[in-house]
């Protein structure tokens, strides 16, 4: 089947239903992944100290952790069985590997999760000191394991490894689950992903407490928690740094694509400069894009080679190299990786035939011309190249705005680290409005990290192996539609309470002082 | 030690874990029969508050009880979990739509500017517990009466209803749907016995108690209907047998009284546990106060063996668990739908976890239901839903 016989506007609307609910669920994770920590880390410090104030604290933040993680629940149920009710192709065709993880999630991490939540949140009177402290670290270590393993399933769709084709069957069968667990995507990905996630979380933290300075209320709570917040924050935004780097290796090496994309490299150079800030004059058509398409830019010499390769001379390829192939540099144009897609789509369906008929000699043959061009095989549904190039300017914005906001983080977590152990932050009220202020910021640089991972993959589900039109659910898409405007609906509601909710309890609280 | 298994020793072994899984998810679902009971058994704002309270330190894992179902059915019978949640979407989209109101209900009911108000967050504990009992219940009966579906050769599937799976429960011309909704029904039922016996144990209060046995009394009669309603007639029906050798699918006349006769260890699960669920509603209505506190731990253990040896009964024996009525090839069994060996045997090895899960959620559980929850905890708790 090619491109033009699939049903485009069912896997556009199975597509937005799915971005829909996957950002409205990540609005609320990254807070968990790292509250959880803070949390962990307070009632430490009230364990060991034994001073009132912190268990204060700890229950404050407790509160806005709970009323933030319910609605985390609340959207995170429906993906675990979206794969199901609207990529059922997709989970035929991968499930055999991309089911385990999300099952050893479940059994791992979410049950850890909610029992030792119940413990933290009403076993205060109810069990000893030590018992609720250990479940306050479990609640963390356990939602820090089920991002490990959705995680890992993510970046196995972007790097496929330790799998192979059965044609018996009809899908990629497991080969090796350490391969798979430990495979440089995924250590990168899972890596990056906590880390960015803590520094939400201290940012968050750290522009409540900044409110409560503004407005001369519960200093003793917001000093302290500013504190931890910026500490925590700046230990993981180095981290968040270094693994951002690495993960742009990552990419480099296993979707040149996405990698041409995010730094809107159309035609590849050697010494290729970064662009550290770019905009784009009008939306580049990638079937005959320019140069000077760009509108304005700031670019750093030679550091795009240096990111993606440790070399600051080398060739860096452009999207028009990898659709056009570059012999030079050894690439294969995708003209090529269609024509090889074609025939590995076209043996495998003579194979099926030919293991109907009893035909084994065919079989074999038709087997032997599917194995050397699996490698393409996702290609195979497309006749035109330019399909295959996700939408670029989105990914470049969302990149820059991801990379930009990361290192203003950091910054923050400096000065108010140093303020802070100083002493001088409630006369800073600059500085505290910039922390306020960096609550939005840092939601915006979570969700563009998001896109920048999912949109600059487009049209990959499973990086060069299954398109995202050849893996939907057979269904109408009127269905889809509805369910779409629905969770739409159902998810802005439950947002708006939420955030109702959040900051009534900022507002209502008085810390009792410094006792 | 599990590469040593035949394929098909591990696709047997992962069946028994899918269906411990739903006999621990039907006896979790007493959270949901709960939550339409909160303003049948709480007359006043602190007896349903109690209520509230004493579900909401269980019910995330319900929540989670589901969430692993899936994945775990994913990981070990990928096609049914493409056949199933891809065909049957709009069952399963209503199932999630309930769930998802549920997660956020009991955090924000009482908190101050929740904007939608107590009642409204009580009224979506009480649509995901009338939605989840029924529509799982029904879904569960499908493993016995067949669904509309095919699959190709490519192992795509492609369901053959427009109504994507509402059919089952609501085409009133064909019989199956009147097993299918009595099973829903009884799910139902028996989830508001088990909540009212776990309110017995878990609340400290002599209004609630005496109301919450009056109620197992009044929900007894009709479950006990609507689940032999439905087991005589799963036992006397033709079931989808399949051909150990030729995997060819054919109808067998009294299939499922076949399989629990050829496995009598099942039997004995399945009597076990109906005798324990039977018991367990006996010492709630009739015996002491005391051996009423105690009631759910038989009626729970009972629901758990009795949902285990039925889907057993469901799959086992060469006997296709999801069956299909629109071409009877498709039918799946726990051989054409499983994982590869290799990921069934990884997956073995993540099941050793679960006797650990059990056993810290089980410490868990017993360190905080020492003390019963009480008016007096309600007043003081600022944490309190």
């Amino acid at each position: 089947m090619l491109m033009e016989h699939f049903n485009m506007a069912l896997v556009n609307w199975s597509r937005a239903q799915f971005a829909l609910t996957a950002l409205y669920h990540w609005l609320f994770v990254p807070l968990t992944l790292g509250t959880s920590f803070i949390l962990a880390i307070m009632e430490t410090i009230y364990v060991k100290t034994g001073k009132d104030i912190w268990k204060r604290i700890t229950k404050f933040w407790m509160t806005l952790f709970a009323i933030n993680f319910a609605i985390g629940v609340a959207t995170g149920i429906i993906l675990e069985f979206e794969f199901g009710t609207n990529w059922s192709n997709y989970s035929w065709f991968v499930g055999d590997i991309f089911g385990a993880p999300l099952a050893i999630e479940g059994i791992m991490a979410f049950f850890m999760e909610s029992t030792f939540f119940a413990v933290m949140f009403f076993g205060w009177n109810k069990v000893s000191k030590g018992f609720h402290l250990t479940s306050t670290w479990l609640v963390a270590i356990g939602s820090n394991l089920s991002a490990l393993w959705i995680l890992v399933a993510n970046a196995w769709m972007q790097n496929p490894v330790g799998m192979h084709f059965n044609p018996e069957t009809a899908r990629n069968e497991m080969m090796n689950f350490w391969t798979i667990l430990f495979s440089p995507t995924a250590v990168n990905k899972f890596l990056h992903t906590i880390s960015s996630a803590y520094v939400m979380s201290a940012i968050f933290v750290l522009g409540v407490s900044a409110w409560f300075l503004l407005k001369k209320r519960n200093e003793a709570l917001a000093k302290r928690s500013m504190i931890v917040a910026s500490t925590f924050g700046l230990i993981m935004s180095i981290f968040m740094v270094v693994t951002g780097d690495e993960s742009a290796r990552e990419i480099y090496r296993v979707q040149p694509m996405k990698f041409a994309s995010m730094e809107g490299l159309y035609y590849g150079e050697t010494n290729a400069p970064l662009v550290a800030i770019g905009f784009f004059d009008r939306t580049p058509s990638p079937v005959n894009p320019k140069t000077r398409e760009w509108a304005a830019k700031i670019e750093i010499p030679n550091l795009l080679s240096y990111m993606a390769t440790m070399n600051p001379h080398a060739f860096v390829p452009g999207i028009h190299d990898l659709v056009h192939g570059n012999e030079a540099h050894g690439i294969i144009s995708y003209y090529d990786r269609i024509k090889m897609g074609k025939l590995a789509i076209a043996a495998l369906k003579e194979f099926k035939m030919a293991k109907k008929a009893a035909n084994d000699s065919t079989a074999k043959a038709a087997l032997k011309t599917f194995e050397a061009n699996y490698k393409y095989f996702g290609y195979g549904y497309y006749n035109d190249p330019h399909k295959l190039i996700p939408n670029v300017p989105l990914t470049f914005y969302s990149f820059h705005t991801m990379v930009g906001l990361g290192m203003l983080f950091v910054l923050i977590f400096l000065l108010t680290l140093i303020y802070g152990v100083k002493g001088k932050l409630p006369k800073k009220r600059w500085m505290l409005y910039i922390a306020l202020w960096a609550i939005p910021l840092a939601y915006l640089a979570q969700e563009t990290g998001w896109m920048v991972a999912e949109f600059g993959r487009q049209p990959w589900v499973v990086q060069d192996y299954m398109p995202t039109l050849s893996a939907v659910s057979n269904i109408d898409q009127t269905s889809v539609i509805i369910t779409f405007f629905l969770f739409g609906v159902v998810f802005t509601v439950l947002l708006i309470a939420e955030i109702k909710i959040m900051l009534k309890q900022i507002k209502q609280l008085k810390d009792g002082g410094q006792q | 030690m599990f590469e040593n298994l035949s394929y098909l020793a591990l696709q047997q072994y992962w069946w028994a874990i899918i269906a411990l899984l739903g006999g621990v998810l039907v006896f979790m679902l007493f959270v949901q029969g709960g939550q339409t009971l909160l303003y049948t058994l709480g007359k006043t704002d602190t007896e349903v508050k109690m209520l509230v309270n004493s579900l909401g330190r269980k019910w995330d894992l319900t929540f989670t009880s589901l969430v692993v179902f899936g994945g775990a059915a994913f990981a070990s019978f990928p096609l049914f979990y493409s056949t199933s949640f891809g065909g049957a979407y709009w069952v399963w989209m209503i199932i999630l739509f309930a769930f998802i109101l549920q997660a956020v209900s009991y955090e924000y009911r009482t908190k101050a500017n929740n904007w939608l108000g107590t009642r409204t967050y009580d009224t979506f504990l009480f649509i995901n517990g009338l939605i989840a009992t029924v529509f799982l219940g029904t879904a569960v009966a499908t493993f016995f009466t067949g669904s509309l579906f095919s699959v190709s050769g490519m192992h795509h599937s492609f369901w053959q209803s427009p109504y994507r799976g509402l059919e089952l429960a609501l085409n009133f011309g064909r019989y199956a749907t009147y097993v299918n909704l009595s099973l829903g029904l009884a799910v139902f039922f028996l989830s508001r016995i088990l909540a009212s016996l776990y309110f017995m144990n878990n609340i400290d209060d002599e209004t609630i108690m005496q109301r919450a046995r009056d109620r197992v009394k009044k929900c007894a009669i009709p479950f006990l209907v609507f689940f032999l309603f439905f087991l005589i007639n799963i036992l006397v029906i033709k079931g989808f047998n399949y051909d150990p050798v030729t995997k060819v699918v054919n109808m067998e006349a009294f299939k499922y009284l076949h399989n629990l006769l050829a496995m009598p260890l099942v039997l004995i699960i399945m009597l076990v546990g109906v005798v324990l669920v039977l018991w367990g509603i006996y010492r709630a209505v009739f015996a002491t106060e005391k051996c009423g506190k105690k009631a759910i731990w038989f009626a729970g253990l009972g629901t758990i063996l009795t949902v285990f040896a039925l889907l057993l009964t469901a799959g086992y024996n060469h006997t296709a668990f999801y069956p299909s009525i629109f071409d009877l090839q498709s039918s799946l069994t726990i051989q054409n739908a499983s994982s590869s060996h290799y990921t069934l045997t990884a997956m073995s090895y993540v099941s050793l976890l679960v006797p650990f899960v059990i056993a810290y959620i089980w410490y868990a559980w017993s360190q905080m239901n020492k003390t019963p929850i009480t008016k007096k905890e309600m007043e003081e708790d600022t944490h309190a839903y």
